[in-house]
């Protein structure tokens, strides 16, 4: 899905756990999530410190919106 | 041995009819073996007799795939035949798309074991190759002496009720199924020898081939940042509590807009996961581990992009077939390109 959308001309990042697949799918902006069943979340933290880790996750996927890439790139 | 009886299917060219000017001719039932039919009974020595052979022109044919395909089951129906054979076709698109679902229909009508050959750029490959043999060709019939005997050994298989070997082995088109083998040595090993084939620059072949997936170029970067409107999407099945529009749990076969303009964060009272593929507990549980709407909210507020898109688009990535996600993908990123967003954040399980 990712990849289409960016082939619409739309910078699109995936935030995603398993990265070698999003590779082989061909997304072009990949951020590795924190685990598949809850990419954006750590339920093992408390609550104000996994807002603060979602938040980190976005401002790095955001980061990876406003780069100019040649090739398929995960963004740390 | 027993004789086999065969029904043979032809296009008006092989059918000794006539060429291009003759391709909109009508199906027709001949008695016994025509030109190729003459060559499956010598090779079969003379096991494989064909009966009738049934012969349409290959537009007639193409344009009215059912109607050929319901009369010619109706006429193999009536022969009872041991066994239904097409072609081949070679690289002939109309012809090989009929050979394809002649056989088809006959298996699946009839139960009468069906087979075919083409070159593997024919569209009837895809038309048929997980329901019945197809053999693969070269693309013109200079290949016909080496085919035929495939085609003859292979339906002599079926009939006799051999185990069928591998598709490379056999020469058929993959059909997509997965059967147990026991291997002579175990999977670390072999996986090992591949390995040392690989590092040599030999030749190997892999025992699951990946889907090939093609590339895109990069789109332009987000320029402005603090200007941009940035969409959320996800492949995580995030719905509103009761999945109002039945997303399937896998293989879903849309993707849906949700209305977030009003909402600062996703709660599990009224959002949910409609994924049946993973652990649904935490996304459950506080669904912006899965759609970050709350973060997206906050990073809004402090200006570090200008606005969050009012909806969010979603759909159930577990085990959707590459040509619908493929599709939604295009979908929503026009949609979205229309609706002046300038980037998109997408999370998947």
């Amino acid at each position: 899905m990712v990849k289409e959308i960016e082939r619409v001309g739309l910078p699109a990042v995936q935030i995603c756990a398993i990265v070698p697949i999003a590779l082989t799918v061909g997304a072009n902006r990949i951020v590795r999530a924190i685990a598949i069943p809850h990419p954006t979340g750590d339920p093992k933290v408390e609550k104000e410190e996994e807002i603060e880790l979602r938040k980190k996750l976005l401002r790095t996927a955001l980061k990876g919106l406003t780069e100019k890439i040649l090739e398929q790139t995960v963004f740390k | 041995m027993k004789p086999v009886k065969v029904v043979h299917y032809l296009n008006q060219f092989f059918g000794q009819i006539g060429g291009e000017e003759k391709a909109g001719i009508h199906p027709q039932l001949k008695t016994g073996p025509i030109g190729v039919g003459q060559l499956i009974k010598k090779e079969s020595s003379d096991r494989f007799e064909v009966l009738q052979t049934i012969i349409c022109g290959d537009n007639y044919a193409a344009e009215h795939l059912d109607e050929v395909s319901s009369l010619v089951s109706k006429w193999v129906e009536e022969i009872q035949p041991d066994v239904f054979l097409a072609g081949p076709a070679f690289a002939a698109g109309r012809y090989g798309m009929a050979c394809s679902v002649m056989c088809k229909t006959v298996q699946q009508k009839l139960g009468i074991p069906s087979l075919t050959a083409m070159h593997s750029s024919n569209p009837g490959v895809d038309a048929a190759r997980k329901e019945i043999y197809i053999i693969e060709t070269g693309d013109s019939t200079l290949d016909m002496k080496r085919v035929i005997p495939k085609m003859v050994g292979l339906a002599q298989k079926i009939l006799d009720k051999v185990p069928i070997g591998m598709p490379q082995e056999e020469g058929y088109f993959p059909r997509g199924l997965r059967i147990n083998v026991r291997a002579e040595k175990r999977g670390s090993k072999r996986a090992v020898e591949m390995l040392l084939k690989k590092l040599r620059g030999e030749p190997f072949e892999t025992e699951l081939p990946l889907p090939q997936f093609d590339k895109v170029v990069p789109a332009p970067p987000v320029t402005n940042l603090a200007e941009a409107v940035i969409a959320l999407v996800t492949e995580g099945g995030i719905v509103p509590k009761g999945n109002p529009d039945r997303i399937e749990a896998h293989n879903a076969s849309k993707y849906c807009k949700y209305f977030i303009g009003n909402k600062n964060d996703l709660t599990g009272e009224e959002y949910q996961t409609a994924h049946g593929g993973y652990d649904p507990v935490y996304a459950n549980d506080d669904p912006d581990r899965v759609l970050p709407l709350d973060a997206a909210r906050l990073l809004e507020k402090e200006g570090v992009f200008a606005k969050l898109y009012d909806y969010y688009y979603m759909t159930v990535g577990n085990v959707t077939a590459v040509a619908s996600a493929a599709r939604y993908g295009r979908e929503i990123g026009e949609l979205l390109l229309r609706e002046g967003v300038q980037g998109v954040i997408l999370t998947s399980t």
